[in-house]
């Protein structure tokens, strides 16, 4: 019995890439944005995944195990500065971090 | 070894001597380095012509271009036509130097005059010895400058700073003709050695060498004053007197004459060319002469005097008879350097005065002056045995064989030649005197020199030079014909004749004809207004040419525009470009998802040709 | 049995997604997308990776997502203001948008024609003791450098979050 055909998986991914990409785009406060980034990962992720699937290895897999690590660094720092600016800017409102504008 | 360079290494020596240490000399040392050296020089000159036979002398010094086929050396050459050359430049120059003493003995920069004098007759004689076109051409250039520098010596007047530019750059146009010619000179001949030039002529098209033969007769033009670039010469009267007899008389004005002789194998060959030489020459030698009656500056008479002669000379090298413009050339020097040192002693006896109208009865009173200029005139209007009769004779008859309406038009001049000359004389020497001044004779250094010339104006005929030049120029023997000699003669009388009737017997009939000639008598006194025309069909459309398009168009507008408009648009990119910089993160995502788009569609675009 | 299996999943992921993207309270946000970590795990295990799916729900969804959690309470961020102030974003981002995932589309299909059908058990290259010898043969030197960046960012964290202000 077959199954769903692979690209189903990468237009998932596309989707749910473009989501996070929405995300990033259209919302105001810092923690909303990181987690679209957090999705973006994801979608990227599935879609090594399904690859490693389709070619029959585990690179894929050992790939998308480092860019889980590697985000959960980035989530740890990025957090951490976004407290940072909270403290000096008493906002979360990323418009209002504006102060390298030319 | 002749050591040939001694002859213009020697004044050279003086102007750098004088030139660097003159300030600290004191008069009497200045004149011993200056006027020693050009003595010198003569004295070796002599020699060497002395020794000179009917050969050619070379000396080749070291190679100054070797440039692929094209090799120039520093050589200096003397053949016997260089040897007339010689014998005027250092023999008058020696006696002009002498005179320099007396006449330059009141005036500011002393050393500076005799040097630039002396660095005049290095070049003139660098000139004269060169034995290729581009040596002869330094020295022409030479000559030139040393020509600028004279003429404004009195440097805080403008009108001689004017002269001397206006000197130099009508000099320039000339000197044009003369480099084009010689580029024309390297293509077709690949040398520019004379001797190389002459033997290879003969195989060249006519048209080649008709193109060489005008180019170098626009230098000739130029360097020597004819019609159209005469016109720096009578403001060249500017500088000291002289420089006048020295630069404007005997020598350099001379070298476009002796340049086209020394180029005859070209010319001979080129025979629509040397029409063209002959007509230039009897032009300007007619023309000259008109202006020169009726002008009331003494130089400014001598100086158009030098123009019409000058016009003789080409004509006698434009008819093919070329020794007898030679031989002109030698006469002339003789008496046309007394006429303008004599009216320089005229001038140093009245102070500086220099109109002819405040003058007259002077005869009396300077009479060494008066007889030695009575000899330089009596040359002039080619009266027998004088020297002066002899060389114009030879051109007038060589003209009647090549057309003889060339000899009637140049009887005519010789005419008016003798009109003006003598007017000059009796407006200056006869009568009573009409100035302020209280003229005193010359000092012995001014009228030694004067008679020595006077002599020569009158014996230098003996000296027959198309004989002497008979291996060079051949000339064919021309029959003797008594009646054009006769009437050449009878012209020069009458014209004495005339002057003598219109200033002595009956002085008022000179201004009664001038005014009832009204409108032609303005026209030749203003010169033909060849200066005014020339301001405003070549000096003013070049000057606002050069200021409106050239200066405000092209370089303030096009180049300094095209660096300051890379300046502005630079900062007008940046200014756009610094808006992208907003701080914003959300706008910053925006260009890097359009940044991904265009990546994206170009590695698919990649992918799907591939 | 799989596509509907995949396609529950998948509809569950993308509702979440939408859901994250449009809640106004951050918390809201994130609780939904631990719901798209959750549905994206068991289509991994669909895709036969195990261990990747085990180590999404514990890593991911259970302590990235709590330190998210935590911030978000620790900050007292509450839900947002309305209007925004990028202008680019807002003229240029929906179209950029729509132009992405054409343009992502078009690719996969030009390139990626309906093929490999995807049966759950089909690939059996993803279990841990594979991965893991992957990881210390083939992939060492990453794996290395990977944990001095999770140190460095331990070091970094503790120092930007000091109290000093």
């Amino acid at each position: 019995m077959s199954g769903p055909p692979l690209n189903w998986y990468l237009i998932l991914s596309a989707v749910l890439f473009a989501l996070g990409v929405a995300g990033f785009l259209f919302r105001k406060s810092i923690i909303t944005i990181f987690m679209s980034i957090e999705l973006m990962l994801n979608a990227v992720n599935l879609s090594f995944v399904a690859f490693s699937y389709q070619l029959k290895q585990v690179n894929g897999h050992v790939f998308a195990f480092f860019v889980m690590v590697v985000a959960a660094a980035e989530a740890a720092v990025g957090l951490a500065i976004i407290l940072t600016v909270f403290k000096n800017r008493e906002t979360l409102n990323v418009d209002q971090v504006n102060s390298m504008k030319y | 070894m002749h050591r040939l360079w001694l002859i213009s290494a020697l004044p050279f020596a003086g102007f750098l001597i004088n030139g660097i240490f003159g300030r600290r000399f004191s008069k009497g040392v200045v004149n011993a380095i200056a006027i020693g050296s050009v003595l010198l020089s003569f004295v070796w000159a002599l020699k060497t012509v002395l020794g000179l036979g009917e050969d050619r002398i070379f000396e080749h010094y070291f190679n100054w271009i070797v440039a692929g086929g094209l090799q120039v050396g520093c050589d200096f050459a003397v053949d016997r036509l260089t040897a007339v050359m010689l014998l005027v430049v250092t023999g008058v120059g020696s006696l002009i130097h002498i005179y320099s003493i007396g006449y330059m003995a009141h005036e500011g920069g002393y050393y500076r005059f005799f040097a630039y004098m002396n660095l005049f007759m290095f070049f003139m004689l660098t000139l004269v010895l060169a034995a290729n076109y581009l040596l002869l051409f330094v020295g022409w250039e030479g000559v030139g400058l040393c020509s600028y520098l004279l003429i404004g010596f009195w440097f805080h007047k403008k009108s001689a700073t004017d002269a001397g530019n206006k000197a130099f750059i009508v000099n320039r146009i000339g000197d044009f003709g003369f480099s084009l010619a010689m580029l024309m000179i390297v293509v077709s001949f690949g040398t520019l050695d004379f001797g190389r030039v002459f033997q290879a002529a003969a195989t060249k098209p006519e048209a080649v060498l008709a193109t060489i033969a005008m180019l170098l007769l626009v230098g000739a033009c130029g360097k020597s004053a004819q019609f159209p670039l005469y016109v720096w010469l009578p403001d060249a009267m500017e500088g000291p007197t002289p420089v006048s007899a020295l630069i404007h008389a005997a020598t350099m004005v001379t070298a476009g004459v002796y340049m086209v002789a020394r180029s005859f194998p070209i010319y001979l060959r080129a025979p629509a060319a040397l029409e063209m030489v002959a007509y230039m020459g009897l032009f300007t030698a007619a023309f000259a002469a008109t202006i020169g009656l009726a002008q009331n500056d003494i130089k400014k008479v001598f100086a158009y005097s030098t123009v019409s002669q000058l016009g003789y000379m080409f004509l006698g090298a434009g008819t093919g008879a070329f020794s007898a413009g030679i031989y002109h050339l030698m006469t002339h020097a003789f008496f046309k350097a007394l006429l303008f040192l004599g009216a320089g002693s005229v001038i140093h006896a009245l102070s500086g005065e220099q109109d002819m109208r405040n003058m007259g009865g002077l005869r009396k009173k300077i009479p060494v002056t008066f007889w030695t200029l009575m000899m330089a005139a009596i040359s002039i209007s080619g009266v027998p045995p004088f020297a002066g009769f002899f060389s114009k004779d030879a051109i007038l008859v060589a003209a009647y064989q090549h057309a003889p309406w060339m000899y009637w038009v140049g009887t005519i001049t010789a005419g008016l030649t003798a009109f003006y000359v003598f007017r000059a004389m009796f407006l200056t020497f006869f009568g009573e005197y009409r100035g302020h001044e209280h003229p005193h004779e010359s000092p012995k250094v001014i009228t030694i020199p004067l008679a020595v010339l006077a002599v020569l104006s009158v014996v230098g005929g003996f000296i027959r030079i198309p004989v002497w030049l008979e291996k060079i120029f051949p000339t064919a023997e021309a029959p003797e014909n008594f009646s054009l000699v006769a009437i050449s003669v009878a012209a020069g009388l009458i014209g004495i004749g005339i002057a003598y009737i219109m200033y002595i017997a009956k002085p008022g009939l000179a201004d009664s004809v001038s005014s009832s000639l009204g409108g032609l008598y303005r026209l030749v006194y203003n010169k033909y207004f060849v200066d005014e025309i020339y301001d405003a069909a070549v000096v003013k459309p070049l000057v606002s040419g050069s200021r409106v398009v050239l200066w405000r168009g092209v370089d303030a507008g096009l180049i300094d525009g095209a660096v300051n408009g890379v300046g502005s648009t630079s900062q007008g990119l940046g200014g756009w470009l610094k808006l992208f910089q907003s701080g914003n993160i959300r706008s910053y995502a925006t260009w890097v998802l359009f940044g991904s788009i265009i990546l994206l569609l170009t590695l698919g675009l990649i992918g799907a040709v591939r | 049995m799989d596509v509907i299996l995949f396609l529950v999943f998948a509809i569950i992921a993308v509702v979440c997604a939408v859901n994250v993207v449009v809640q106004t309270h951050p918390i809201s946000s994130a609780i939904s997308l631990i719901g798209v970590m959750g549905s994206l795990a068991v289509l991994y295990l669909l895709l036969g990776a195990e261990f990747l799916a085990m180590a999404q729900i514990i890593v991911y969804a259970g302590a990235v997502m709590v330190l998210f959690v935590f911030v978000i309470m620790l900050l007292n961020a509450g839900s947002e203001a309305k209007r925004g102030r990028s202008l680019a974003a807002q003229l240029l981002g929906f179209p950029l948008l729509i132009a992405f995932l054409a343009l992502a589309s078009y690719f996969i299909q030009r390139f990626y024609p309906g093929n490999t059908p995807v049966h759950f058990g089909a690939f059996k290259g993803g279990t841990a003791q594979i991965i893991g010898r992957a990881l210390f043969t083939q992939y060492l030197l990453p794996f290395e450098v990977t944990s001095i960046l999770i140190l460095i960012a331990i070091v970094g964290a503790v120092v930007l979050a000091r109290k000093e202000i």
